[in-house]
């Protein structure tokens, strides 16, 4: 269309893209930019530039290295975050298996049902597994006077609500690369003696890495930024995302700045390395 | 395909476990629960009750129709501003730049929903930069408030959502051969006739995907509506939460999600419906 354009339309249509760029970097910007105020407000006026939202040691200037709730809920949402990308890489990879490999009855019903946590608002998601594994709790209690304190809200039950979703999305990521993937590769392989274990280990996986690494990734990131779903399974225990949250209301410090910033750098550098290794992948195929 | 044997049912199963125990049980709990109205003197009966508690108190209904309703809207928006980007970005930009372009639009959506919120919030707020900026510009006297109403809640949530329009659209109108456009030109067709009959049926598949991601996105959000939202945007999700975690009322909470959920449910349906689209296949790519 562009080509067509001429003149003021063309202008019109790239000063478009500007003001798009602009608005899609700007609250980031300025969330960057407020890490360095030294001021004990978010806003403006600018009191001039410190470092002490990262490194301040005292009160009311505690920076993140020193803020031992902040940095400690940071260390919560980092093992939820390993633990639901390795559960949820596992599931992912049968599933995807699952899918290529096989025919069976109900198949197209089962795949829909394996879509349906993209269509399921989190806040739900959350409520129906809170609920789910509460009257289990109680029931378990009152029959066999047993306290599962993991069914309560809290670590597990985090986990476990972001596993429900996560899943999806990494079978989505593992599928699309499976699809790809010569079968006549893993006969030949089978041809040559290997056991259908050993032709997947030394055939198969190797191909499927680089979609693993990705789904790592996703699933990673996924699980530490959200939100929703993790609202309604938080025990006393915070993530990062609802630490911040309450601090929020409590009325912020620029050290929510800091650590935004901070978030910012990890996960852009978390998807520059997978946009290398993506790369990577698409040089060697 | 292969004989199935023990493999095919050792994949079967994990994900059996994990669509049963963690979507289908937790939901039909969720529903079960819904139906229980509580009375310590006569025990608890099952029924209706809840429900009626819906319909009965205006407020909650209400809720539920400004939350689809805003939803709607700002699925809208985020669809009249991500089109031509999109096709910017498919279309019009080349080789390095496009991929740039693209990596822009994603790197935002690395970053967690509560800083990108922030970010707006610092923006938009009295003591904000923008309200300051305007002022140092001599164009007002006094600071104005810009954050809580419904128009910097509309610009969160465009603003939250608006990756998962660009993407699917972008990889619809990827596939759309130039010729056409031209075409469509040498017919005599000025820009928006080129538009309107060639461009956009292209690109419903991605439309179709791009809304209903951002719909549910929007519907199910409750950092956006809370942070931004003036006092009177209540949002169906805070209901829902106010109901479990506030007033320790699971019953009417319970059936708050089930109504949400099947809310949601039938606004995808009439959209894949009206579209002509299938689910596995618009959301399963």
């Amino acid at each position: 269309m562009l080509h067509q354009l001429r003149g003021p339309a063309k202008s019109l249509y790239q000063f478009y893209m500007v003001g798009f760029l602009v608005f899609l970097a700007l609250p980031l910007t300025i969330v960057a930019i407020f890490a360095f105020n030294d001021s004990l407000y978010p806003a403006l006026p600018w009191q001039g530039f410190t470092l002490d939202w990262f490194i301040g040691q005292t009160e009311p200037k505690l920076g993140i290295l020193y803020d031992d709730g902040l940095l400690s809920s940071i260390g919560v949402s980092a093992s939820i975050a390993c633990l639901v990308t390795l559960v949820s890489i596992v599931l992912a990879t049968a599933n995807a298996w699952l899918f290529v490999r096989f025919d069976f009855p109900g198949k197209n019903w089962l795949y829909i049902g394996l879509l349906l946590p993209l269509v399921i608002p989190g806040v739900i998601l959350g409520v129906a597994i809170l609920v789910a594994s509460s009257s289990l709790a109680n029931s378990i209690e009152n029959t066999f006077a047993w306290e599962w304190e993991w069914l309560r809200p809290g670590f597990s039950l985090v986990v476990i609500g972001q596993v429900a979703f996560i899943t999806t999305i990494s079978t989505l990521v593992i599928l699309a690369r499976l699809r790809k993937f010569d079968f006549s590769l893993e006969e030949a392989a089978l041809n040559l003696g290997a056991s259908s274990w050993v032709a997947f280990i030394t055939v198969v996986l190797p191909f499927l890495t680089p979609a693993l690494l990705g789904a790592g990734v996703v699933s990673f990131l996924m699980s530490f930024e959200n939100f929703n779903t993790t609202l309604m399974l938080v025990g006393s225990d915070a993530p990062l995302t609802i630490a911040m949250y309450d601090r929020l209301r409590e009325g912020s410090t620029p050290v929510l700045n800091a650590v935004s910033l901070l978030l910012m750098l990890g996960s852009a550098l978390i998807a520059l390395i997978s946009m290398l290794f993506d790369n990577e992948q698409k040089n060697n195929t | 395909m292969k004989a199935k044997g023990l493999g095919f049912y050792l994949l079967l199963l994990p994900f059996l476990l994990w669509f049963v125990l963690l979507i289908v049980l937790p939901h039909m709990q969720m529903l079960e629960l819904s139906l229980i109205k509580r009375d310590y003197a006569a025990g608890d009966s099952v029924g209706g009750y809840q429900y009626q508690q819906f319909f009965g108190e205006p407020l909650y209904w209400r809720t539920l129709m400004r939350t689809v309703w805003m939803s709607l809207l700002a699925t809208f928006i985020t669809l009249l501003v991500s089109f031509p980007v999109a096709f910017f970005i498919a279309k019009v930009a080349k080789g390095k730049s496009k991929r740039l372009l693209l990596l822009t639009c994603l790197l935002p959506f690395w970053v967690s929903e509560l800083v990108r919120t922030y970010g707006w919030m610092i923006l938009l707020r009295e003591s904000g930069v923008i309200s300051k900026g305007l002022m140092a510009l001599g164009l007002t006297e006094q600071p104005i408030e810009f954050l809580y109403n419904d128009v910097s809640m509309l610009i969160g949530l465009v603003y939250t959502s608006m990756l998962f329009m660009v993407v699917p659209l972008v990889s619809t109108l990827e596939g759309l051969d130039k010729s056409l456009i031209e075409a469509g030109y040498d017919l005599g067709g000025n820009g928006w006739d080129v538009t309107r009959s060639i461009i956009v049926p292209y690109a419903m598949p991605g439309i179709v995907s791009g809304c209903i991601m951002v719909f549910m996105l929007c519907l199910g959000n409750y950092l956006t509506p809370r942070l931004l939202g003036g006092k009177d945007s209540l949002w169906f999700t805070e209901q829902i939460f106010t109901q479990f975690i506030t007033r320790f009322n699971w019953e009417l909470g319970a059936a708050f999600g089930v109504i949400l959920l099947l809310v949601s449910s039938f606004v995808v349906a009439l959209g894949l419906k009206l579209s002509g689209q299938s689910f596995s296949r618009t959301l399963g790519r």
